[in-house]
């Protein structure tokens, strides 16, 4: 199961009731492929960094997709047709949060590693690479 | 000894630079990585505001030699950067 999040970016002229027509038809389009919209999040307006297709400003929505991959070629292709998505970029992140899930539970072992008095235990100390102050901070727990 | 000072004065984090002739010595405290001291697991594209403090007005990424960024977090931070252009919550170019 592949974990993806849609993020678009809505014209500021569109209405509020079209915003809603559109998130639906794209999860709807989700939907019936296979995939499972896990959350839809509306961050709303907001100023562009860089002006799109004339507009500074859009409203931004974030779907968060899980299925198999396929499904998202769909929701991308009615993305593009969509006038009032003037921006869309798809990430997949499934892989990026087990790999923080992974850090974070190194972290945890490595803190209650501390807490437990075991200096001496040089397996567990020399583990981690990725994260030299960490260490340092996990001692104060 | 002119060799001592440099032991305790920095550690891993410069290359060295000897052979480039004499003279080039800056003595700088360690910059130490802003994003392990906060334990980030994972950069987030969407979080402007954050990702903001790694790009400075010309809107490129802030070196790690600047940051004091560890390669991980650095690696993170310049992904979750170019995603973030993309998404028009940074600039390609700033002023």
């Amino acid at each position: 199961m592949r974990v993806y999040e849609l993020l678009f970016i809505v014209a500021p002229n569109t209405e509020e009731g079209d915003i809603e027509n559109l998130i639906t038809q794209l999860s709807d389009a989700a939907t019936n492929q296979g995939a499972t919209v896990a959350k839809v999040d509306r961050i709303g307006r907001r100023r562009l960094a860089y002006p799109i297709q004339k507009y500074t400003e859009g409203y931004y929505v974030v779907l968060t997709v899980e299925g198999t991959g396929a499904e998202i070629a769909e929701v991308e292709r009615r993305m593009r047709v969509a006038d009032a998505v003037i921006r869309y970029l798809t990430v997949r992140i499934d892989e990026d949060l087990k790999r923080a899930d992974k850090i974070r539970q190194r972290r945890l072992a490595r803190a209650a590693a501390v807490r437990a008095g075991a200096r001496g235990r040089r397996s567990e100390a020399t583990v981690p690479i990725a994260k030299d102050d960490s260490e340092e901070e996990g001692e104060e727990e | 000894m002119s060799s001592e000072p440099r032991e305790h004065g920095r550690r891993d984090d410069r290359p060295p630079k000897d052979g480039r002739g004499p003279g080039r010595r800056f003595v700088r405290a360690r910059k130490s990585c802003r994003l392990c001291a906060e334990k980030v697991d994972y950069v987030d594209y969407k979080d402007s505001r954050m990702l903001g403090g790694f790009v400075p007005e010309r809107g490129k990424i802030l070196p790690r030699r600047i940051s004091g960024t560890c390669a991980p977090h650095q690696r993170m931070l310049a992904e979750a950067i170019k995603r973030a252009r993309n998404a028009a919550f940074l600039p390609f170019a700033g002023d």
